[in-house]
């Protein structure tokens, strides 16, 4: 029972205080998980972040359902989840009900006019950093052609046309995507 | 919302959710631009605006971010059972799948073929978010606004180049939009 609200206890911790979502809460999560309380060793804290990665969800929550998978089986990642997403929906549920109140208030509508393209921005700076993980081999900038990945050029811009002319559902074009890159990059890489 | 809120709605809100948090690979910018889509542009349940306002204060507010967004959206429509049934479908996807590559990890994450897909998808997703990116930019030009020119490139450029922390970004950006309200009261005030 202990282990269980430890679990709860650490992830609402990691919940409360990763803002900026993703890898904003990699040291926190670091932090409870190896260093606190040992219930990860280094590298396998490498592995949940590299498992993140290939796999759907935020960082957060696959980390709280692998160590509490990891410790108490199934109840330890239900626990651990539950804690994560707790201080969540108590603070936007807040902050949604005070947007949906004062929203149509005059200066409440100025900085919301100047959140938006604020918004814009952060969303295209991060696919510019998707961009360049998928079309250099390190991530990293060059005008080398042997460090640029062309099947993943062509591939992007297959997507882009696509979802330009013909406005499919996105997910048929990642999963479409995820079939051909695939195979060329399983067989012919 | 005229929609009545029947058990159809509540599925139909469940089920779309936990499809998008399913495919959502590659953290909480991935997911804005696919609720848009759904929401947005196909079921027409949240209105453009809004949608950006929301995203704004999922990206301020602690937590992950695909699970504050669809809180929002969850209350948005239905309240705070809605938000409930959100997270839950949210989470879920993830949990289900953790729990099953947990117990044989090292096998899914040596795999060749595994990673070969995911290069793949990146590819997808890369140009998922471009295109949103492409359609959001046209918007903010609709309102031929030098101001909200100067806040797009400007964030852009320090979120992009001189790696500022996001919330001061939103912060520095909402600040300048009530300056601007500020600023156009008082000229009409004098006027």
């Amino acid at each position: 029972m202990m282990l269980y609200l430890q679990l709860c206890w650490s992830f609402f911790q990691i919940g409360l205080f990763g803002i900026g979502g993703g890898y904003a809460a990699l040291p926190l999560i670091r932090h409870q998980v190896v260093e606190l309380h040992g219930w990860l060793t280094m590298g396998e804290f490498v592995d949940v972040i590299t498992i993140s990665q290939m796999t759907p969800g935020p960082i957060a929550i696959n980390a709280a359902t692998f160590v509490g998978t990891r410790i108490c089986g199934l109840p330890g990642a239900i626990v651990a989840t539950i804690g994560c997403v707790t201080p969540s929906i108590i603070i936007v549920l807040t902050l949604a009900y005070f947007y949906y109140k004062y929203r149509n208030l005059n200066l409440i509508q100025g900085v919301l006019s100047g959140l938006r393209p604020g918004v814009v921005a952060l969303i295209a700076s991060a696919g510019l950093s998707i961009i360049l993980l998928a079309f250099w081999k390190d991530g990293v900038f060059s005008l080398l052609p042997s460090d640029i990945d062309f099947w993943a050029v062509g591939l992007f811009a297959a997507c882009l046309l696509m979802l330009r002319l013909r406005k499919p559902n996105p997910i048929y074009v990642m999963l479409g995507a995820g079939t051909v890159g695939g195979l060329i990059y399983y067989f012919l890489t | 919302m005229n929609e009545t809120k029947d058990l159809k709605f509540y599925l139909k809100l469940f089920s779309s959710t936990f499809t998008l948090s399913a495919f959502t690979f590659g953290g909480g910018y991935v997911i804005i631009p696919l609720m848009r889509k759904k929401f947005v542009e196909q079921y027409g349940w949240i209105e453009e605006e809004e949608m950006l306002d929301l995203t704004a204060i999922a990206q301020s507010s602690p937590g992950a971010m695909a699970v504050n967004a669809a809180i929002l959206i969850g209350y948005r429509l239905a309240g705070v059972p809605g938000a409930l049934l959100t997270v839950l479908a949210t989470v879920l996807p993830p949990l289900i799948t953790l729990t099953v590559i947990s117990c044989f990890y090292t096998a899914f994450r040596d795999s060749r073929a595994v990673s070969a897909v995911m290069k793949g998808m990146q590819a997808g997703v890369a140009a998922v978010i471009a295109d949103v990116v492409v359609t959001m930019t046209q918007a903010v030009a609709r309102e031929r606004s030098v101001m909200g020119w100067l806040i797009l490139f400007g964030a852009f450029f320090a979120s992009t180049l001189l790696d500022v922390n996001i919330v001061l970004i939103i912060f520095c950006c909402g600040v300048l939009g009530a300056a601007r309200t500020l600023w156009q009261r008082r000229r009409k005030g004098r006027a």
